[in-house]
């Protein structure tokens, strides 16, 4: 069994780690944005706490959440370990660095990824913790389409949703097709779809995810 | 034309290194870019200086030994090799910066040569297809569909020069590596040892300590042979099968 640390160990191995689990990870955001997204029905939350609710208590999702986590905790600590290693290859720095050969955000994955994850804890700790918390200490979800209503009411937390958002369209706009080439899948027949689709989620997601915190704010949805 | 060069001195690989400016003047238009150091160097030993050391051969663009880092790109700005590279590509009365490839794997000799034998070393691993004496075979026994052989010999077409791990941000090799490892792999010939050249190329490439590949694209931006990052999804495809399908060689017949 060897061979199977090997693979994971080897820079092409962890490469394919960072692509597995982000394509996961992007699977989780259509989920987690469609049924966000239940709140512009305008319905007093109806849908979404019916969905919150499915999503809170069914067994199913609730052990699938437990490799959700995992693959995040994954992403994270490669994605920093594989930045501190790509960064020893070249302990000294050129002098002349202008003149870039390549987009900066494919650069930058390593910050966009820390502003994200900055994001994420903030943004857990005002959902997914106390509720999580709540159920297991008493027994009970919080309401939270009402929470949402009083986070949001505070002008810098929607700021900061908003930069969240703008640090997901970067990292996606890199990382979706970017996977794709990690996992070898690099086709001329296919390579025009993938960057087309990659393009399309970067936008459509992340601007989806920071108009909901902007409604609440001004009072679009009630 | 009349050139201001900062130029990166340094003595061995132990000592630390700094920048010299040096006034070239009079420097034809028409002159390569290792002309126009040769003439500078002639200048420098005239008097009594130490000249400036880089690395060149053939100066046709086909050998791969050339290198230089210049105004922040590999080989200059344009996308050729440094010895086709002609001062007409510069203003007169420019400041151009010279440094070496910077890479842990890639350690400085002496001031713009830089040791790229991690590359002789990963080529030794795998780069390679073993054949057997005998009579020779006809020219066309194998066919092999034109597409697949222009692919075939597009990746030949990689020089090593290092270029791409000096562009790329991390320091990678995947370019060089996936070139090395494509070129066979598309053919007939290197179906053989497909899976132990992936596993064992790619393996000295992680030793040698050269970066991941975080898919910016700038090894192809400033390759100057134009080999594609294709490659590097070929050679991962070629690892990745490799890794989860070959035998596992027990070393000593498992007495």
């Amino acid at each position: 069994m060897k061979w199977i640390i090997d693979l994971f160990s080897s820079s092409l191995g962890r490469k394919l780690i960072m692509a597995l689990t982000g394509l996961f990870l992007i699977s989780f955001l259509i989920i987690h944005c469609t049924i966000n997204a239940m709140i512009f029905f305008n319905d007093g939350g109806e849908t979404f706490s019916y969905w919150g609710h499915f999503m809170g208590t069914n067994p199913v999702i609730r052990t699938l959440e437990i490799g959700l986590v995992a693959g995040f905790l994954i992403h994270i600590i490669q994605g920093l370990s594989l930045w501190r290693a790509n960064h020893a290859a070249r302990p000294v720095k050129y002098s002349v660095t202008k003149a870039p050969n390549s987009t900066w955000y494919s650069r930058s994955m390593g910050l966009l990824g820390t502003l994200l994850l900055l994001f994420l804890i903030m943004h857990t700790s005002h959902f997914w913790i106390p509720n999580r918390t709540n159920q297991f200490t008493h027994g009970e979800e919080l309401p939270l389409y009402k929470m949402m209503f009083d986070v949001f009411s505070n002008p810098w937390i929607v700021f900061f949703y908003v930069i969240g958002c703008v640090s997901l369209f970067w990292h996606l706009l890199h990382g979706f097709a970017s996977a794709f080439q990690s996992l070898g899948l690099n086709h001329l027949k296919y390579n025009g779809v993938i960057s087309f689709v990659g393009t399309a989620f970067s936008i459509i997601v992340p601007f989806v995810f920071a108009l909901m915190p902007i409604a609440v704010y001004f009072k679009w949805i009630n | 034309m009349n050139i201001t060069l900062k130029v990166w001195r340094q003595k061995n690989k132990d000592t630390k290194g700094g920048f010299k400016t040096y006034q070239a003047d009079h420097v034809s238009s028409d002159m390569s870019f290792l002309e126009m150091l040769d003439v500078l160097n002639t200048s420098l030993i005239k008097k009594g200086e130490e000249p400036i050391h880089f690395d060149h051969d053939c100066r046709e663009g086909i050998c791969g030994m050339c290198s230089l880092y210049i105004n922040g790109h590999p080989h200059g700005p344009l996308q050729t090799t440094t010895c086709q590279l002609h001062m007409r590509t510069f203003k007169d009365g420019e400041t151009i910066t010279v440094e070496p490839w910077r890479a842990k794997a890639f350690p400085i000799i002496k001031d713009l040569v830089v040791d790229r034998s991690a590359f002789d070393r990963i080529q030794q691993a795998g780069g390679y297809v073993s054949v057997n004496t005998g009579g020779v075979p006809d020219a066309n026994e194998i066919p092999i569909p034109k597409k697949i052989a222009d692919e075939a010999f597009d990746a030949a077409a990689c020089i090593g020069c290092g270029a791409c791990v000096a562009a790329c941000k991390n320091a990678s090799a995947m370019l060089f590596v996936s070139a090395k490892v494509s070129q066979l792999a598309l053919l007939p010939q290197g179906q053989a040892e497909k899976k132990e050249r992936a596993e064992k190329m790619v393996a000295q490439m992680d030793s040698e300590g050269f970066g991941s590949c975080t898919n910016t694209r700038a090894c192809e931006a400033e390759c100057p042979k134009g080999i594609s990052v294709t490659n590097i999804a070929r050679m991962n495809r070629e690892y990745f099968s490799a890794m989860m399908t070959s035998y596992e060689v027990v070393v000593g017949g498992g007495e």
